[in-house]
């Protein structure tokens, strides 16, 4: 067992988890996603992302992308959200709250996407 | 992504990156998490927001106050960390910086990079030299000069550092790493289209020997001239069909013997292959009598063997003769750097010295105790090293031997002019008076330096205007691509030397020959002459006024026009 190894799944799936738990609910329902769990996913995600660096095989490369994309689209749903409350007198209205979820699951399906490629390296070394 | 530097900083960056989102989360959380008091006594918390803007002025440590609302003490107590974590972390990523540019792995890794992005943008055909010591350096002095482009790869760093410093001509990126390794030759441009060969002059016989097989098995069509310092190394190149292997003592071996034979021909020999735009010089010629060998290197071998074979007298003056192979008989042992060796050799009855060992001081010893014994002698000696120029230069040799110089002209020859050679070799062929004509023809053309040498080929690309004004039914001849349309007729500097054609090869042809598609000429001349004959190869009315002498209007409406008022 490789201790590198298992703080890399890790992250990877705590993620996908977080941001699957922030994402599920009705899609404009403030009640049913938590600010806290968005942050969470956002520095998870991070975090991920900085554990791909440097990985210079095919694989590797594409696990970045989807991390980067990932980050991307959970950032942009950060600052709409931000900007709903405070940069503007709009608020959490559901037509805002369900493209913030909106954004998120876009970055959920990105998360998907680097799991499956993990399972997919995993599988290939072990056979 | 060129080279590994990109993913070297990600690497590198990792533990600091993390460190950096960490601290930044933590420090949120825990501004989030402490409950504050404003100032009419309601609670409130910090939003992500919030969170977020305090810490990004307080991570660089310029304090903003406190805002939205003064902190309580259990707030400045927990913010405390939230400062403290992102300036450290911070700090630890600007230092893992500052280590990863001082890393002489990373900065290999940044030049290496850089050098490749150089190669890989010449557009220009261009030849990779290996190794740039004396020869390299002059090898590579003397092709930016004449306009060609190339890389450099030597092992010492300090050569390449040298190479920005040495004022050339063009631009030439030089990297600093093993011309053994295929990676670094590759780098240097090998695998490129429009690389055109490779010139090995390292001071290493294996080194050379290396690359010249490397590029006949990787690249079979590039041309690879090699430097050859043992017979061994040289005999192993040939075996594989190295293009030219050049040693620069059986050359200058070769060049005495024929300086000794045929003086006339040592002098064109001298002429057409030197350094150009360098003074010509009239070197005395090496006498018959009986030489001095002092050494019996593979200098000294390389001498002797051609006076073998051209009978010339000659008695070795050898240190270690069992050692070196001396033969037994007539051999005097010694140095030759003193007096009684010499005298034992019978200096008296001499006519030349050649100072042949591999020590410099030893060889000019040799020179000037010779001449103390013997004041009107021949001598010749061998320089090893080229920063002793001026030392040899104020011995005023009649015959100085430069390995570096020899390499160096030998190849820029070879890639310049490739039919030189072959002229060389005919020339040898003819009798005493034709090289003496030779001789004074381009004397008469070179105006006092060595003339430049170029080779001319008659086709589309390299002549339209030949070929156009052939095709429209008028016969070139070689005279008119020589003529100077601005001298009244007067032929330019340049001197035709071999003409090349499916048929045969004809030294110093008839100016009346037409030219044909497919022939090659080979002309040395002044470097104006060379651009004038460039102008009328590629100035179609130039070459027509020459031809037919009618002065014809330029330009696609002009050519137009006639066209038309000869068709009415």
């Amino acid at each position: 067992m490789n201790l590198e190894k298992v703080v890399f799944g890790f992250f990877i799936l705590l993620a996908l988890t977080l941001n699957f738990g922030f994402v599920i609910g009705e899609i404009d329902n403030p009640d049913h996603h938590a600010s806290w769990e968005l942050f969470a996913a956002i520095i998870v995600n991070l975090i991920a992302t900085v554990l791909k660096f440097g990985e210079r095989t095919q694989i590797g490369a594409v696990l970045l992308a989807a991390s980067l994309v990932a980050d991307l689209q959970l950032i942009a749903a950060a600052v709409l959200w931000g900007v709903a409350l405070y940069g503007t007198e709009v608020g959490l209205t559901p037509m805002v709250m369900a493209s913030i979820v909106s954004l998120a699951g876009g970055a959920l399906v990105a998360n998907v996407v680097s799991v499956i490629l993990l399972i997919i390296e995993t599988v290939k070394i072990h056979r | 992504m060129t080279g590994p530097v990109f993913p070297i900083i990600l690497r590198r960056m990792r533990g600091p990156l993390l460190a950096v989102i960490t601290a930044y989360a933590l420090g949120m959380v825990v501004l989030m998490a402490i409950p504050g008091v404003t100032d009419d006594g309601e609670p409130w918390r910090m939003t992500f927001l919030h969170a977020f803007y305090f810490l990004t002025y307080t991570a660089p440590t310029i304090g903003f106050g406190e805002i939205p609302h003064d902190y309580t003490d259990a707030q400045r107590f927990g913010y405390l960390v939230a400062i403290y974590l992102p300036v450290i972390s911070w700090f630890y990523a600007l230092v893992t910086i500052i280590g990863l540019v001082q890393d002489p792995f990373f900065r290999q890794a940044v030049t290496e990079a850089r050098f490749q992005r150089q190669v890989r943008r010449i557009a220009d055909p261009f030849w990779i030299v290996c190794g740039y010591g004396d020869t390299g350096a002059l090898l590579v002095r003397s092709m930016t000069d004449r306009g060609v482009v190339v890389t450099v790869v030597d092992r010492d760093q300090s050569r390449i550092e040298d190479l920005a410093t040495r004022g050339l001509r063009t631009f030439v990126p030089g990297l600093y790493g093993d011309a053994n390794s295929t990676v670094t030759l590759n780098a240097a441009g090998l695998n490129l289209p429009n690389c055109q060969g490779v010139l090995s002059v390292t001071g290493d016989d294996h080194t050379n020997l290396h690359v010249a097989i490397t590029v006949r098995l990787l690249r079979p069509s590039l041309r690879v001239l090699c430097r050859a310092d043992h017979r061994s190394t040289a005999a192993n190149m040939a075996s594989f069909g190295t293009d030219h292997i050049i040693n620069p003592f059986e050359t200058f071996a070769d060049r005495l013997a024929l300086a000794i034979t045929s003086p006339e021909m040592h002098r064109v020999f001298e002429w057409l292959s030197g350094m150009p735009n360098t003074p010509l010089v009239e070197r005395p010629q090496p006498p018959k009598g009986r030489w001095l060998v002092c050494g019996y290197g593979r200098f000294g071998k390389a001498v002797c063997r051609q006076f073998d074979r051209i009978g010339a007298e000659y008695t070795v003056i050898e240190q270690m003769p069992e050692r070196a192979g001396a033969p037994d008989e007539g051999t005097i042992h010694g140095k030759g750097t003193e007096a009684v060796t010499l005298r034992e050799a019978g200096i008296e009855s001499a006519a030349a010295v050649l100072a042949g060992t591999a020590d410099d001081a030893d060889n000019l010893s040799i020179v000037m105790t010779s001449r103390d014994l013997q004041p009107d002698l021949f001598l010749t000696a061998r320089e090893n090293q080229l920063a002793n120029k001026p030392l040899f230069k104020a011995a005023r040799l009649q015959l100085p031997v430069e390995p570096s110089y020899i390499i160096a002209t030998r190849m820029l020859s070879l890639i310049t002019a490739p039919l030189l050679p072959e002229f060389l070799r005919i020339a040898r062929g003819f009798d005493r008076s034709w090289h003496a004509r030779l001789a004074e023809r381009i004397r008469e053309v070179s105006g006092g330096v060595v003339p430049d040498i170029w080779t001319l080929e008659i086709s589309e690309s390299a002549s339209p205007t030949v070929v156009d004004l052939r095709e429209s039914g008028h016969e070139v001849r070689i005279r008119h691509i020589a003529i100077d349309p601005h001298g009244g007729g007067e032929g330019v500097n340049a001197l035709l030397l071999l003409l090349v054609r499916s048929e045969g090869v004809v030294p110093l042809p008839d100016m009346e020959v037409v030219l044909e598609p497919g022939d090659r000429l080979l002309f040395c001349g002044t470097e104006d002459a060379h651009a004038q004959m460039n102008w009328t190869l590629f100035h179609r009315n130039t070459l027509r006024f020459l031809v037919t002498g009618e002065q014809r209007p330029d330009g696609i409406v002009w050519r137009w026009l006639a066209r038309r008022r000869n068709a009415a």
